[in-house]
């Protein structure tokens, strides 16, 4: 079962440099216990672009779909049992990062 | 006819959680635990007064549930096949024999009671899967639509299901933090059914609180070992036994120190007095529920409230501020110092607390009572107004119209009052 562990930022901005350290200790832990699957950070929504192709010409947006003061900044897909283990590596990366993070299940396993 | 009702009011009320505990565990779902325990009492309603009760009504349900749930299991996978997989628990265990059935119900507690979900989600899921309140029942006692409480129900389930929260008791280390957890849904049903919120509601749900103390009682016989259950269901019996002291004829809440003693229900005092000295012995530090228990035992030990040991109280209170020191324990603390020091002393500290508790209807009570015993009865007319306008129920508004328009005039002092 995977899940989804978005980091939400709500204008703290890059991260410092104890924080990265906590986030590649982290990382290597996720690794070691055979969690990883993907992480990765994102650019800030300031270099978001809205593509809407719904109407048959691709409409480009320079902006996020969403104004918000809280925004994704990057996320893990990890490797869990089940929400009970979820939880608590998102706890962990939570503490990691220094910022709120959310789980949401993938639907089905792409396995 | 009516032994076989009885049968089956009683076979509900005993074996409910057990059949939808059975059900969830062996095919990995609560809905089709719900389901299949729904349609195997409706089974029971249409067989047994012809065929007469089974010799062991529990089995018998737990046998009908399991085949209901086996013909939903044929009749959803007819149609949808893919859905099928989705619907199921992570359950790749072999499927364990049936003979811890106390673990499993508690299994179907903790799963209700997870964390991820609200705390409104806990409160209707645990009432509907563990204690067999159908979804209008919830929904009467919460006054909310019954389509919201079953979206509520559903959606709860549905996260469940998605998001895989586990059907098992947690690990030993996160246990005390899961109990907690557990315990606070049922003091919440408790604490809606003994102080019902809203117009035209009765000021006091017994279906409610009957039913907060059997699934405490429940919890308790499956974790013996646990005291905060013990003190939970010790604070629970405590203050039922004074329900029906509690609101007097004309429905108007009756404050302890007026309440006929003598109608205190015995039996619940005498059992939640020996959990509580059943505690005391246990000789480990105790929690919230344990001391608020002992509170309890204190005023319920004595013949009126002049004979009360207030100061047991303050201490007793002392230790909770300790382990919670929110504002509102703080300002019940301060009406035990008002019996200990006097009302100018309480004010004092209830006064503190206004920035956190303003928009409390109790705080402005509290400060009501400790005024018009000072004598201010022009502050105290104001702050019963406050509080009036707070209150939720409707007993407790009577009682503290009645207590406002029993003041006197406007004393010595306050006559520059600008606004009456």
């Amino acid at each position: 079962m995977k899940y989804l562990i978005s980091v939400i930022d709500d204008g703290t901005g890059v991260s410092t440099r104890t924080e990265q350290e906590a986030v590649d200790a982290f990382n290597e832990r996720l690794q070691a216990q055979g969690h990883w699957v993907f992480a990765g950070g994102l650019g800030s929504p300031d270099t978001a672009t809205v593509i809407d192709n719904r109407g048959g010409e691709a409409i480009v947006m320079d902006r996020p779909f969403v104004e918000s003061k809280e925004y994704l900044v990057g996320f893990w897909i990890v490797e869990a049992t089940d929400l009970d283990v979820a939880l608590k590596l998102a706890a962990a990366g939570s503490k990691s990062c220094n910022r709120r993070v959310e789980v949401r299940p993938f639907l089905s396993d792409p396995a | 006819m009516r032994d076989v009702q009885e049968a089956i009011t009683g076979a509900h009320r005993e074996e409910w959680a057990r059949v939808v505990a059975a059900v969830a565990k062996r095919f990995g779902s609560l809905d089709i635990a719900e389901e299949a325990a729904a349609e195997a009492f409706a089974t029971a309603v249409v067989r047994w007064p012809a065929d007469g009760v089974p010799p062991n009504p529990g089995a018998w349900l737990t046998t009908t549930a399991h085949r209901k749930a086996i013909d939903w299991i044929r009749r959803e996978n007819k149609r949808d096949d893919k859905q099928k997989k989705a619907q199921m628990f992570n359950n790749d265990d072999e499927p364990e024999p049936l003979d811890d059935i106390e673990d499993e119900r508690l299994r179907l507690i903790f799963t209700c009671c997870h964390p991820a979900l609200s705390m409104e989600a806990r409160v209707a899921l645990t009432l509907r899967m563990v204690g067999g309140l159908t979804v209008a029942e919830i929904a009467r006692a919460f006054l909310v639509q019954e389509t919201t409480m079953g979206q509520r129900i559903s959606r709860a389930k549905a996260k469940i299901r998605v998001a895989r929260i586990p059907y098992r008791s947690p690990a030993a280390e996160d246990l005390p933090g899961r109990v907690a957890g557990v315990l606070a849904v049922l003091f919440l049903v408790f604490n809606e059914g003994y102080l019902a919120t809203g117009p035209g509601h009765d000021p006091i749900r017994p279906d409610l609180t009957a039913k907060a103390i059997r699934l405490t009682r429940l919890v308790r016989t499956l974790m013996p070992e646990d005291g905060e259950a013990a003190g939970l269901l010790a604070l629970m019996l405590l203050t039922e036994a004074r329900r029906t002291a509690r609101v007097s004829a004309s429905g108007e809440l009756v404050p302890l120190a007026e309440q006929d003693r003598g109608a205190w229900d015995a039996a619940l005092l005498a059992e939640g007095h020996r959990l509580v000295r059943e505690r005391l012995a246990a000789g480990v530090a105790p929690g919230r529920y344990q001391i608020l228990a002992a509170i309890n035992a204190v005023h319920t030990s004595a013949r009126n409230v002049r004979e009360t040991d207030w100061s047991q109280v303050v201490a007793l209170y002392d230790e909770l501020v300790r382990l919670d020191p929110s504002p509102v324990v703080a300002l019940n603390r301060a009406i035990a110092v008002a019996e200990v020091e006097g009302p100018k002393a309480a004010l004092a500290e209830v006064d503190r607390l206004e920035n956190p508790l303003a928009g409390y209807h109790a705080y402005h009570a509290t400060r009501a009572e400790l005024l018009r015993r000072m004598g201010s009865t022009q502050k105290a007319r104001t702050a019963y107004d406050r509080a009036i306008e707070l209150a939720g129920n409707v007993a407790e508004t009577a009682y503290l119209t009645r207590r406002r328009n029993q003041l006197g005039p406007t004393t010595d002092g306050e006559h520059h009052v600008l606004f009456p």
